[in-house]
């Protein structure tokens, strides 16, 4: 079973979003999609500074199967990527809430963290 | 590479099982008053293109004439062996492998044509080959506006650029929603001048294609245009000749980084002309750029058992994977076409690359000297040329070339419709495959139409 913190928030595309307050949201993809990607070997990420709109496809991570774009979750701008990844794109296989995160953005308007989804709804979802 | 059959460890055991010291031990019976004299009274050797041009003017049904037109399509001389090795059964049915790793001879063959290829121009990384130049560049331009990750969509292309290549650029580009800019040639030199590319828009720029030497033969000066790409943080994609690296500087060398992007036609990699295809592209790039290049990539890798061993790579951005959002889909490399080039390599090896491209050169330069001498026959472009050149002449350029036709001599590529504002201009090409007579053949059959008043009348 993979596993879920409950403290983020899932879209159906599969990339956690985690508040890190003062408006800043780390964004990376869940244990669940990394374990479907299977060994991941690169991983583009977006300009730092960029601005970027919810469902922008802001990073692509590949696997030896395929390669899977990374939609915005929100629209801001971008304050952080994981340049570690660059290197050991593995991290996002072994540590996908932790080292493997992908990109963090500082949003302009409150997010409706209602439109995303919850531990429970996300869980239900990928078991369909 | 040894041709003969025999080494000289065959001989000597089949020598030791027969029980005799040497092969002339074998025709002792023969007196000696009836052995041949010695070797000397035979002239000198000729080389394998001598005997086959030898052959040809020999044999009344095959004068094909003399071909002196160039324009993206070669003549060369391709060993006997290039066609003979690529035509064996293992290799002449090779399509694109499905059950990739189940024909390993297809996949050696493909990577040892990729290192040669990315050796030959200085760069990282080649991908299995493209229909043909044109399309090669197309995708280079792709490549490019997917590195600047869709943020500048404008390409700058050179008039100078094969204006076949323009075609297919602009067929395609514009429903990508991308911006080609066309930018003027010297009149004098036929060649772009690095301040002309210093005054493109820097704002969305994404790549400026330099043609290595250009559509008019000519030479660019590559190291200043790279220059002035790179400083507007736009990609330089090279569009050479491969022969021509044999002599003049490798892309992944041009300016201060190198070009990004090298590609262009591998036609004269040992392809005959042969109405006008198949041929084939190839497609380099710098290492770092290796994720956005399209086709198939063989590498080299162990099995396991730990044998050595070929493998298609780096498959997932390919169409059969990502279908919607595949590098490209069209991605079908030219098979039979690498084949022979790799073999046509492999046979040539460095020198005989280098020593083609500079026999090409010398009889350009022969032949422009001897034409340019002919009342009214000018040199159009004043500037380095490799083994093509522009003429103008004095006459309708139409009626000169169909004049040299029926004499077996195709003069050259007429540039007035794609170059109206070159007059009767003519595009001469001549390749290692002319002989001092040939050469001067021409020369006179074109003086002959150009002082021949009454020629005009005859045409």
């Amino acid at each position: 079973m993979s596993n879920h913190p409950s403290e983020l928030y899932y879209t159906s595309t599969h990339e956690w979003l985690r508040d890190e307050g003062n408006h800043v949201y780390t964004v990376g993809i869940t244990d669940h999609a990394q374990s479907l990607l299977g060994d991941i070997v690169f991983v583009e990420l977006p300009e730092l500074e960029s601005d970027v709109d919810e469902g922008d496809e802001v990073a692509v991570v590949e696997s030896v199967k395929t390669a899977s774009d990374v939609y915005s979750p929100v629209a801001g701008e971008v304050i952080g990527i994981n340049d570690a990844l660059i290197d050991s794109p593995g991290a996002i296989n072994r540590d996908p809430y932790g080292d493997g995160w992908l990109f963090r953005i500082r949003v302009g308007e409150e997010v409706q963290l209602d439109n995303f989804l919850d531990v429970a709804h996300y869980e239900e979802k990928i078991s369909e | 590479m040894p041709f003969i059959p025999h080494t000289k460890e065959d001989v000597h055991k089949m020598l030791k099982v027969l029980g005799i010291e040497s092969v002339n031990a074998l025709f002792d019976e023969i007196p000696s008053d009836l052995a041949t004299a010695s070797l000397e009274v035979f002239p000198e050797g000729f080389t394998e293109h001598e005997v086959s041009r030898l052959m040809m003017d020999r044999s009344p049904r095959l004068q094909p004439g003399l071909c002196f037109i160039g324009a993206g399509a070669y003549e060369h001389h391709i060993p006997a062996a290039v066609w003979e090795i690529a035509t064996r059964g293992e290799f002449y049915t090779a399509y694109t492998p499905y059950q990739a790793e189940a024909s390993q001879g297809s996949l050696q063959i493909i990577y040892e044509y990729q290192t040669m290829m990315a050796h030959l121009m200085g760069l990282g990384v080649s991908n299995a080959s493209q229909y043909d130049g044109a399309s090669a560049l197309l995708e280079a331009l792709l490549m490019a506006v997917r590195i600047k990750k869709g943020k500048a969509k404008r390409v700058v292309i050179p008039k100078t650029l094969h204006p076949f290549y323009r075609q297919v650029v602009k067929t395609i580009l514009p429903y990508q929603e991308l911006v080609i800019e066309e930018v003027p040639f010297c009149n004098d030199e036929g060649r772009i001048l690095p301040q002309v590319l210093q005054e493109i828009e820097e704002e969305g720029l994404a790549a400026v294609v330099i043609a290595q030497p250009n559509f008019f033969g000519v030479l660019e000066d590559v190291d200043a245009l790279t220059r002035v790409v790179h400083r507007k943080q736009a990609l330089v994609i090279a569009v050479v000749n491969p022969l021509t690296v044999g002599l003049l500087k490798e892309p992944g060398l041009w300016g201060d980084g190198g070009a990004d992007i090298a590609c262009g036609e591998g036609q004269p990699l040992g392809i005959p002309l042969a109405s006008g295809g198949p041929y084939m592209g190839f497609l380099t790039c710098k290492q770092q750029f290796l994720r956005q290049l399209p086709g198939r990539l063989v590498g080299r890798t162990v099995d396991a058992k730990n044998q050595p061993g070929f493998t298609l790579t780096l498959q997932a951005r390919e169409q059969h994977i990502r279908r919607g959002k595949a590098t490209s889909n069209i991605c079908t490399n030219q098979g039979l076409m690498v084949i022979a080039a790799t073999i046509y390599m492999s046979l040539l090896g460095a020198k005989g690359l280098r020593d083609v491209a500079a026999a090409c050169h010398r009889n350009a330069r022969v032949l422009k000297e001897r034409l340019t001498q002919i009342e009214g026959v000018r040199s159009v472009f004043n500037a380095p040329f490799f083994h093509e050149f522009v003429i103008r002449l004095s006459k309708p350029v139409e009626q000169v070339v169909s004049h040299l036709s029926r004499s077996g001599i195709q003069a050259g590529y007429p540039l007035k419709k794609e170059y109206p504002q070159l007059g009767e201009s003519l595009l001469v090409c001549a390749t290692e495959t002319k002989t001092d007579l040939d050469l001067e053949r021409y020369q006179l059959l074109l003086e002959k139409v150009s002082y021949d008043e009454r020629g005009e009348s005859a045409c």
